[in-house]
């Protein structure tokens, strides 16, 4: 099953579910959805639920938000989360911080979702990743899923999660097709917030990442076997806040190194966030080297293929950042 | 003077209470109300401005803290609007909010003590003056303009759910009128007719700036373009009161928004930092005061029905005065919240979905959740 499959059958699943679940954003209904993750919701639940927007971020995120403030459950869709900077006051002023603001009183339940991340070849304004953006507020969930199952179960959970839920996909891993467990196919499939996963076992050295860099990691972590026989775990981090450290600082327990894997912008970010949270922990104790941050690089996404490349994480630079982790030369 | 309560009068409102935009008439300038209403009406108005004063006098006494933004003049707005919907039609509006907070079912203790950082606070003390929320009042929000969009989404959940007779007052100032978010509101509320009044008060000033200085075109009723517009007298609560009511009557009959537009005038400055006389002369609001005050209007209105003597209604100012005193000592003698862990980091995620850790400054104090 694809990711944008699985997304799509989430989505279906929690409509037919509940009855205040909808869906609303840019080309969702008659179009079948941008990326197509909407796809045939529109014939399926009609227009009440699934909405088509103007073209008016702001306007229609703050919709969304009084519509949970009424009681209902929205998935806001953003055609990408680029988009979503012009709605950026709405999702953390309106959403995130109501029920706090409210004493607990106000209660709100809206899962803003889209693509997120380094497209190809878009160039600087439609390829950015904000997970540290949004991993920052408090009273957010943030979740980025990697693989089909990911993608259903999380985005399940984020729908049946009553706070405000930013739900980052990725438009390259739409495509992309994962097995589905038995168990994954039956709607009573979720996945618990706030866990990760480790995909691949290993006792050497852990890779940690998130959506579309799990990938990388994995690939990096085949090389890494196959050049070095070096055995690398890889953490698929599935939610980004609040962060599985559990299972991160086990596994530094375990390979006593780590290397972050991310696509965001450097400064602020995921590994930074990361290399925070070890340092805090007792897991700092068990590194035998310093933790490798591999991020895409401090610029903004370039047009021209061969420059894109050369900003964003592949597996051969996670390889070099685990070397020099495992004091590996060449 | 609660005998009669059910006594009914005629009200007549002057010719130049209501303009229109797109509508094919004004509310009915003849109706009828009852005594009882009326010194409602009064009472209510009345107390809003002594909660408003007491506000006033607890930030000089340093016992407030923040931003603190008053409507002392803008009574007839609240009361007027709360006076003619139901307990469940929904109302937003942006930091001017203490009135709205008091009129939805806030108790004067419940809103002082928010302000002072209580407790008992109707937020609980996280919101302050800003943040107010109560069933059916959905803040209390402080980005100027947000809470359009959100009130047009509360009218969509209505609509969604079926819930035929609930309106939404969405109200923002003059000011917010030209964030460009309101535009998306308004078109996104035609384009789905959604049940939702979006009611601009406009007092003239968006914090110094003079309405003509901020806005291409000033009236603000007209600004919805495509959706039918009414200006109210703002200073005349029974123009109000009226003019609400047909704008509830209006969305809830499946004719789609409106845009209202309230003129009226706040007497003190934008917040408690500014004086609010270096953009305006002393003379305009002395005038404004003297001549178009929301309270004294009603109460000659009373005055004429015979509905009470002068001193009866003195007695209504001096019962008022001793309520919020009342309960702005019991707030005032109400707890703060315990800066304790378990206080400052609760309400963050709903309970039961909380991450099981949350950082507190230094990693010692970091707060464990017992799910």
């Amino acid at each position: 099953m694809t990711v944008r499959d699985a997304l799509n059958t989430a989505l279906r699943e929690e409509m037919d579910r509940n009855d205040n679940v909808f869906i609303m954003g840019e080309e969702v209904g008659q179009y079948n959805g941008a990326y197509k993750v909407t796809k045939g919701l529109l014939d399926k639940f009609g227009e009440k639920r699934v909405v088509d927007t103007p073209i008016t971020e702001m306007g229609f995120a703050g919709v969304c938000v009084g519509a949970a403030l009424a009681g209902l459950t929205p998935v806001c869709e953003f055609m990408t989360w680029n988009f979503a900077m012009q709605a950026i006051d709405q999702i953390i002023n309106s959403g995130a911080k109501t029920y706090y603001m409210s004493g607990g009183t106000q209660q709100c339940n809206v899962t803003f979702r889209g693509p997120n991340g380094a497209a190809a070849g878009v160039a600087a304004q439609h390829s950015q990743d904000f997970t540290g953006w949004y991993g920052q507020i408090p009273g957010l969930k943030v979740v980025s899923p990697y693989s089909s199952e990911d993608a259903k179960g999380l985005l399940k959970a984020a729908i049946r999660d009553p706070n405000v839920t930013v739900f980052l996909e990725n438009e390259i891993m739409y495509g992309e097709s994962f097995p589905m467990s038995e168990e994954a196919m039956s709607p009573d499939f979720v996945l618990p917030l706030g866990k990760a996963k480790i995909e691949r076992e290993g006792k050497d050295i852990t890779l940690v990442g998130h959506s579309r860099n799990v990938e990388t990691a994995l690939k990096a972590a085949d090389l890494l076997k196959k050049h070095h026989n070096v055995d690398a775990e890889v953490i698929n981090l599935r939610t980004v806040k609040p962060l599985d450290t559990e299972t991160i600082f086990n596994s530094i327990k375990k390979t006593n190194r780590l290397v972050s894997v991310e696509a965001g912008f450097p400064a602020f970010g995921m590994g930074s966030e990361l290399c925070g949270v070890v340092n805090d922990s007792w897991a700092w104790d068990y590194l035998d080297a310093p933790i490798q941050r591999v991020t895409g690089a401090e610029v903004p996404t370039p047009y021209a293929i061969e420059l894109e490349n050369f900003a964003f994480p592949t597996p051969e630079i996670v390889v070099k950042a685990a070397k020099d982790a495992l004091y590996i030369e060449e | 003077i609660a005998d009669d309560a059910d006594k009914k009068c005629t009200i007549t409102l002057k010719e130049d209470s209501y303009t229109t935009y797109m509508l094919d008439s004004p509310p009915p300038l003849e109706f009828e109300m009852t005594k009882g209403e009326l010194l409602q009406m009064y009472k209510d108005m009345v107390t809003v401005r002594r909660l408003e004063m007491a506000a006033d006098a607890l930030y000089k006494a340093k016992k407030i803290r923040g931003f603190c933004h008053l409507s002392t003049g803008q009574e007839a707005v609240a009361v007027g609007i709360e006076k003619a919907i139901d307990h469940d039609d929904s109302v937003i509006t942006a930091y001017r909010c203490h009135g709205f907070a008091y009129m939805r079912g806030a108790s004067v203790r419940a809103i002082i003590a928010e302000l002072l950082g209580k407790r008992t606070g109707v937020s609980y003390g996280k919101g302050g003056s800003m943040h107010m929320f109560t069933e059916g009042f959905y803040g209390g929000n402080g980005i100027v303009g947000a809470q359009v969009p959100v009130g047009a989404g509360l009218a969509f959940a209505h609509k969604y759910l079926e819930q035929t007779g609930k309106a939404t007052f969405a109200l923002y100032g003059d000011g917010a009128s030209n964030q460009g978010q309101i535009f998306e509101a308004y078109n996104m509320a035609k384009l789905w007719d959604l049940p939702c009044i979006f009611a601009c008060e406009n007092n003239k000033y968006g914090m110094g700036t003079a309405a003509a200085r901020s806005s291409a075109l000033t009236q603000y009723y007209k600004r919805g373009q495509y959706i039918p517009g009414l200006k109210v007298n703002g200073m005349d609560i029974l123009s109000v009161y009226q003019g609400a009511k047909f704008a509830k009557e209006w969305t809830t009959h499946g004719k789609g928004p409106l845009v209202m537009e309230f003129e009226t005038y706040r007497y003190g400055g934008h917040s408690m930092s500014d004086p609010g006389t270096t953009y305006r002369t002393r003379e305009e609001i002395q005038y404004m005061r003297s001549h178009n005050d929301p309270i004294s209007g009603l109460k000659a209105h009373i005055l004429e029905l015979n509905f009470a003597t002068e001193d009866e209604l003195k007695s209504v100012d001096k019962a008022a005065r001793a309520m919020v005193d009342k309960e702005v000592a019991l707030a005032e003698s109400d707890p703060a919240p315990e800066a304790t862990a378990k206080v400052l980091f609760e309400d963050i995620y709903v309970p039961g979905t909380e991450p099981p850790v949350i950082r507190g400054r230094i990693p010692s104090e970091d707060y464990y959740f017992k799910n």
